[in-house]
């Protein structure tokens, strides 16, 4: 009886974020053409001055693009294009946006999924060597080395990865890396000073035991959000390292978008980026309270 | 304060001095060009050697000091007094309008941060001059570098809002805006100082990541992102070892911020 409670529970909680999702998807690609209605030079097309075209041809383009000078009037257009699939053209790369961003997201979805898998690999396994050695050189050792690699821009490390021939996924491990170790360490030392797994570790309880019976149940909720948190930053850190990587994802894409300001491109993948960041906070949100079994 | 932070204050101080100093250290403007020594080595003229156009290499990374070191706390202050107004109005009012700021704090901290950066960047015209370009860059992280900051602050502030000596204030007939001045914020200001230590590394490293990108600082004007554009050859590093010296001086002065805070501030 319990346990078809907090399924439906969980269900409904599904639903609304999938409902939120919706809203502010909508809201976002509202806001994502205003910013493009009242961006400095929208509207004005190149082909206005070019002295080849002749007066009554620019006439006729400037009264076409007038169609979609009013932001009720864009923003339907805009809607309109987005509910037949129709994402719009880029205008610096002069293909269709939907192509370019089905061709680029597996690849920069690939890079992230595999940095992440390295880093969380990694600063799991140093924290829980740290926690269980608890020696200060040990500690005092991987601090100096987080705090190095906390000190370093992402670009840098990207123009190491060019130099070094390294992975794409490598450089974006070596930026996350840093950012998930520090706070699963602390989090680990708090949970393994509670009283009760103080308790069991007294009572001789074996340190596998302690550690999934009584350390990761804690711990499992906001190392499950943290998990929505670093595919955040691990996004955030393949921008620099697609584009100085050569990497052609979607990091890279929003860089050359941003360089050529190009408004459609920008637009979209702002949309792309908000719902799969959002639909991977949302699902590890889920996560950590169907773990904690309080889906309220 | 322990040892270790103590010296990291003192370096922090050192390098400060010596930025401010940088005008009358120094006999070469910053974009200055010795046409007949590009790309020299260091030499009793040229400490740290000319860059390929042949600039004074420690003028230009005494003035990017400057740009980086000048800007970014400006650009923290702005953030920290919008996050401070935010948060703790939230805070203390409650009701839609917490749920309204943390919803739009929510939606924002849902962006990677440098993407952000990009977007609204992007919508900015890209043909401005170096100066200009300073300010867009450190306006945008300043206007933008709010969020995280807004979460603390307002949990902290709801804290306050149910406290006996606000209660008090309010039985008094004290109006809201006498109430957050007066009440709530000098209880924050211990967590408006650290949330502002906070955002001084972050924004010196985005401002570097920006303008490696090419999106940030515009030459000739100097910033450390600037200075370490040159870094992609990394095989002519090795040859001239003196060229990593922005580097190694932003790692240092972002460490030593990182020093200065509290563990139980930086852990937040």
């Amino acid at each position: 009886m319990i346990e078809t409670n907090k399924s439906s529970s969980l269900f409904r909680l599904g639903l609304q974020r999938l409902l939120f999702l919706l809203c502010l998807g909508l809201v976002g690609a509202l806001a994502s053409a205003t910013l493009v209605r009242f961006a400095p030079g929208n509207n004005v097309s190149e082909r206005e001055l070019d002295p080849r075209w002749r007066a009554d041809s620019v006439e006729a383009l400037r009264q076409q693009q007038a169609l979609h000078q009013g932001l009720p009037a864009f923003y339907f257009h805009y809607l309109v294009a987005l509910t037949h699939g129709d994402l719009g053209e880029s205008e610096s790369l002069q293909r269709p946006v939907r192509d370019l961003l089905r061709q680029r997201l597996p690849v920069t979805g690939n890079s992230v999924v595999r940095g992440l898998g390295l880093a969380w690999l990694a600063a799991a396994l140093l924290a829980s060597l740290g926690v269980a050695s608890r020696g200060w050189l040990f500690e005092a050792s991987t601090t100096a080395f987080n705090s190095l690699l906390l000190s370093l821009p992402s670009a840098v490390v990207a123009m190491l990865a060019v130099h070094l021939r390294t992975p794409v996924f490598c450089a974006i491990a070596v930026v996350v890396f840093p950012r998930l170790y520090s706070y699963i360490r602390n989090l680990l030392i708090r949970s393994y000073d509670q009283p009760h797994v103080l308790a069991a570790r007294a009572r001789g309880l074996g340190s596998s035991a302690v550690f999934f019976g009584h350390v990761l149940p804690l711990a499992a909720p906001p190392l499950l959000a943290l998990l929505g948190v670093s595919f955040a930053i691990s996004f955030g850190a393949a921008i620099p390292i697609e584009a100085l990587c050569d990497s052609p994802g979607l990091g890279q894409l929003a860089w050359q978008a941003a360089l050529s300001r190009d408004l459609p491109l920008i637009v979209n993948v702002t949309l792309v980026v908000a719902l799969v960041m959002l639909t991977a906070n949302s699902l590890a949100d889920l996560a950590g309270r169907s773990f904690a079994g309080n889906p309220q | 304060m322990k040892p270790l932070q103590k010296a990291a204050v003192s370096v922090l101080c050192v390098i400060l001095v010596s930025m401010v100093l940088a005008t009358f250290l120094l006999h070469a403007p910053y974009a200055r060009q010795f046409r007949d020594i590009p790309n020299a080595a260091p030499s009793s003229a040229h400490p740290l050697g000319t860059d390929a156009l042949g600039r004074d290499s420690l003028s230009r990374l005494l003035y990017g000091t400057r740009v980086s070191l000048l800007l970014a706390p400006a650009a923290a202050l702005l953030s920290t007094l919008i996050a401070a107004f935010l948060g703790s109005l939230a805070g203390l009012l409650g009701g839609w309008f917490e749920r309204i700021v943390l919803a739009m704090t929510d939606l924002s901290l849902a962006f990677p941060w440098l993407f952000l950066l990009l977007v609204v960047r992007a919508m900015l015209p890209l043909d401005v001059s170096p100066l200009v370009s300073v300010v867009i860059a450190f306006l945008m992280m300043g206007l933008l570098g709010w969020q995280a900051s807004v979460r603390v602050i307002c949990t902290a502030a709801r804290g306050i809002r149910d406290s006996d000596f606000l209660l008090l204030a309010r039985s008094s007939g004290c109006k809201p805006t006498r109430l957050l001045w007066r009440h709530v914020a000098p209880n924050l200001r211990p967590l408006f100082y650290a949330q502002f230590f906070i955002s001084i590394p972050l924004f010196i490293l985005t401002e570097a990541n920006l303008s490696i990108l090419g999106l940030g600082v515009m030459e000739p004007m100097p910033s450390w992102g600037n200075l370490m554009r040159g870094f992609e050859d990394f095989s002519t590093l090795s040859a001239n070892p003196w060229r990593l010296v922005p580097l190694i001086l932003l790692m240092i002065v972002v460490m030593c911020f990182q020093l200065v805070l509290p563990p139980q501030e930086v852990t937040q």
